[in-house]
């Protein structure tokens, strides 16, 4: 029998919140983190939106509980504040039987401070602390070090399906009987690096994004951390932890279709969700959420959209983008988003795609649009996709 | 485990051919080992090739080498393991922005991107199978290698495609030669051991290799498995580890033929090595081969080529002994590598 996997822990932080609590309290407000640019030194400030984390360095550091020193990037702060959560909360601590492993993921580290010392690094000695915060490892490093875990640890860096990726490999190390107990997620700060990268591209929307809407025109970008704790059976006999929801299907598939562009039939999407749906065992009609990734590109919804369709036909479970309210946090989008599933498990709500409109005239079908309460949600999927056409479903389901 | 059935390497040593082995080596003093280039044109289509970045396209070709040596034409998977991805784009967009942001090339942030290679090999066969890549410093490979095992046993797969992939460029080894990594003057790769001082010799690779449940007919040798360990506290602990990992495959440290090691030439870290084999596997043949590929994050994919090479065909060349024992039988391998004192791991390759 494969072995089962359970979450015991969640930690977040997003434009939406510091921690849990926060962010399930704006979800249920229906209040978004998009606005204006007020922390990022860009020069796009004031054109585009975006979801900021909001809090200076020295906030984060505090926030982090870890004095001010040299070395640490944003993206490593959000990775330990939201990992130190997911690690509380799961109550934590070493224990020689149980295997404990750290899988994190990340795109551009700590491009933070190597965009703002790049000059000195290519002349002088003065940020040379800086220097390793290129590499994806240095805040995966820095969190296995602050949780002194050290039994198993490595990066994932998929683009933006990231951390949806490191949920699925801790969860194939359990099942496999590899490891025991695994806290997985990522986490992305904002960076002028990737703002001005997504822009090149043309796809951010200089109003507040609209996934699934006929007038979508572009993603808003966000920055966060997000992870979340994956015990085997075996270790909840010794944690005796409360169980939150169980992950019982997963599925990764490749568009190989362009290097940023969805195909326009949404091949990977539907293979990552119809793979996660036969692994979970359960019929379509059984899902009864669908946290979208849903960016608000033209061509991202479309192709997600006729996924859905395809796969759904007419059992077309409710389903929304909660990108309206956190922003696109790139790697940390995955956990982030599958934190906001299971909180819609936990509370038996359904969340609104905020700035939803009209529907997508080639598809003909709506997200939900405003807050729905006493909701009976036994099962949730979550969909991650990113560029190169990593695409990535997971399914949790109540216990 | 699983059978290596196909490879492809790019290095900076001519290792492209897979009918050929240590044969014409490339002596150079350089700064770093820059990969042998190959005629990338009579494996891509020159209109696409022309917008690819170097790495890209190494990526791509050793990956096509790998399929078409093990005679396997779409893989199930494919997983990739590279420390620094797409160096050269990312300084550019580094250039640009740092100057003006706004009027960024699209095509650097495109290919930027750490899965790029993954996604573009994927792109290549049309292959909507797994696809993953980790980013890991020197536990990329190794990380790739232990889910490309996962995936066979899983039962998913039956063919995986699972490849380390680094590169260099002259900046970046500046940029890095501020922490110590590198040696400060160009040198001569085969008397890097001559050289006793601190830093490694940079080096850069791509190397895929095509790993399947069932045996192929060309066939070079088991990999068994990998092992990560990070910030090890003693070469005791290294020592329980490393017993323990060749006791999951029924193997005691005596079984072990040749010991492949990152000895890499920098007087400030190869003293662990020597304290790690004479402690763990004393009187046992020591291997190594950064003089030949360099050191740089997913080197012991080389490692691993070499391994597979030296058991399929039964030889110990003379340009990769570190001491001057010979093996009674070349069976099982042990690649041992370490960064920095801190991320250490293991391969093994059996006959």
């Amino acid at each position: 029998m494969p072995r089962r996997i359970f979450i015991t822990g969640l930690g977040i932080i997003s434009s939406i919140g510091y921690n849990l609590q926060e962010t399930f309290e704006s979800l249920m407000l229906g209040r978004s983190g998009i606005g204006e640019i007020t922390y990022l030194p860009t020069a796009l400030r004031g054109e585009l939106p975006a979801g900021e984390v909001k809090a200076t360095h020295q906030q984060l550091f505090s926030l982090a509980g870890i004095p001010e020193q040299e070395g640490y990037s944003r993206n490593t702060l959000l990775g330990i504040i939201a990992a130190n959560e997911a690690f509380n909360h799961a109550r934590m601590s070493y224990n020689s039987s149980i295997k404990t492993g750290l899988i994190s993921a990340t795109t551009v580290g700590g491009m933070d401070k190597c965009e703002l010392f790049y000059e000195d690094f290519l002349t002088n000695d003065n940020h040379n602390i800086y220097i390793a915060a290129y590499e994806c490892a240095d805040s995966t490093e820095k969190i296995a070090d602050h949780l002194n875990l050290s039994e198993y640890i490595t990066t994932i860096s998929t683009a933006c399906s990231s951390s949806a990726n490191a949920i699925l490999l801790g969860a194939r190390l359990i099942r496999n009987g590899l490891l025991d107990r695994v806290l997985a997620g990522g986490c992305e700060a904002l960076t002028k690096f990737h703002i001005n990268g997504f822009s090149s591209l043309k796809i951010l929307d200089k109003e507040l994004c609209k996934p699934f809407d006929e007038k979508r025109n572009g993603i808003n970008l966000g920055e966060g951390g997000a992870f979340i704790v994956l015990e085997s059976e075996d270790s909840l006999k010794v944690t005796n932890n409360p169980v939150i929801c169980e992950l019982i299907g997963w599925g990764n598939a490749c568009e190989a279709f362009h290097q940023t562009a969805s195909s326009p039939d949404g091949i990977g999407a539907f293979l990552s969700m119809e793979k996660a749906l036969t692994m979970s065992g359960l019929r379509k009609n059984q899902i009864d959420y669908i946290n979208a990734h849903g960016t608000g590109t033209d061509n991202n919804d479309l192709s997600e959209g006729k996924a859905l369709e395809r796969l759904f036909g007419k059992e077309l479970p409710r389903f929304s983008s909660t990108k309206p309210f956190t922003g696109h946090t790139t790697s940390a989008a995955g956990s982030t988003e599958a934190i906001i599933s299971i909180l819609s498990l936990i509370h038996q709500v359904i969340w609104p795609n905020l700035n939803f409109r009209s529907p997508i005239p080639e598809l003909g079908f709506s997200p939900v649009s405003s807050l729905l309460r006493n909701i009976p949600v036994t099962t949730v999927m979550s969909n991650s996709f990113g560029f190169g056409g990593n695409d990535t479903s997971l399914i949790f389901t109540k216990v | 485990m699983a059978f290596i059935n196909g490879i492809g390497l790019i290095s900076p040593q001519n290792t492209l051919d897979p009918d050929s082995f240590l044969q014409n080596i490339v002596e150079q003093t350089a700064d770093y080992l820059k990969c042998v280039d190959p005629l990338y044109k009579s494996f891509l289509d020159p209109l696409l090739a022309r917008r690819m970045s170097r790495l890209i396209k190494m990526g791509i070709v050793s990956a096509k080498v790998s399929l078409s040596d093990a005679g396997c034409s779409m893989p199930d998977a494919i997983i990739t393991g590279t420390g620094l991805g797409s160096v050269e784009d990312t300084e550019k967009i580094l250039g640009e922005i740092t100057k003006d942001e706004r009027f960024l090339n699209p095509t650097p942030f495109i290919q930027s991107t750490y899965n790029t290679i993954s996604s573009q090999i994927a792109i290549n066969f049309k292959c909507h199978g797994y696809n993953s890549t980790y980013v890991h410093r020197s536990f990329s490979f190794e990380s790739g290698i232990q889910d490309a095992l996962l995936q066979l046993k899983e039962g998913f797969s039956k063919n995986v495609l699972v490849g380390g992939i680094d590169e260099m460029t002259l900046n970046h080894l500046q940029i890095t030669r501020r922490l110590g990594l590198w040696k400060m003057n160009p040198v001569h790769n085969l008397s890097l051991l001559k050289t006793k001082t601190p830093g490694a010799l940079a080096g850069e690779g791509s190397g895929f290799f095509l790993v399947s449940s069932l045996k192929g007919n060309r066939c070079y040798a088991i990999l068994s498995g990998a092992l990560t360990i990070y910030r090890p506290k003693t070469i005791d602990d290294l020592d329980d580890k490393t017993s323990a990992f060749l006791s999951i495959y029924g193997l005691q440290k005596n079984d072990v033929d040749i010991i492949i090691s990152g000895i890499s030439g920098d007087s400030n870290w190869d003293s662990l090595y020597h304290d790690y084999t004479s402690k763990v596997f004393p009187g046992k043949p020591v291997s190594w081969f950064k003089h030949l590929s360099g050191e740089y994050y997913t080197a012991t994919a080389f490692a691993l080529w070499m391994a597979a090479n030296m058991i399929k065909r039964q030889v110990y060349p003379e340009i990769v002994r570190y001491n001057d024992l010979y093996p009674s039988r070349i069976k099982n391998i042990l690649i041992y590598n370490h960064f920095k004192g801190i991320n250490h791991s293991f391969i093994l390759v059996r006959h």
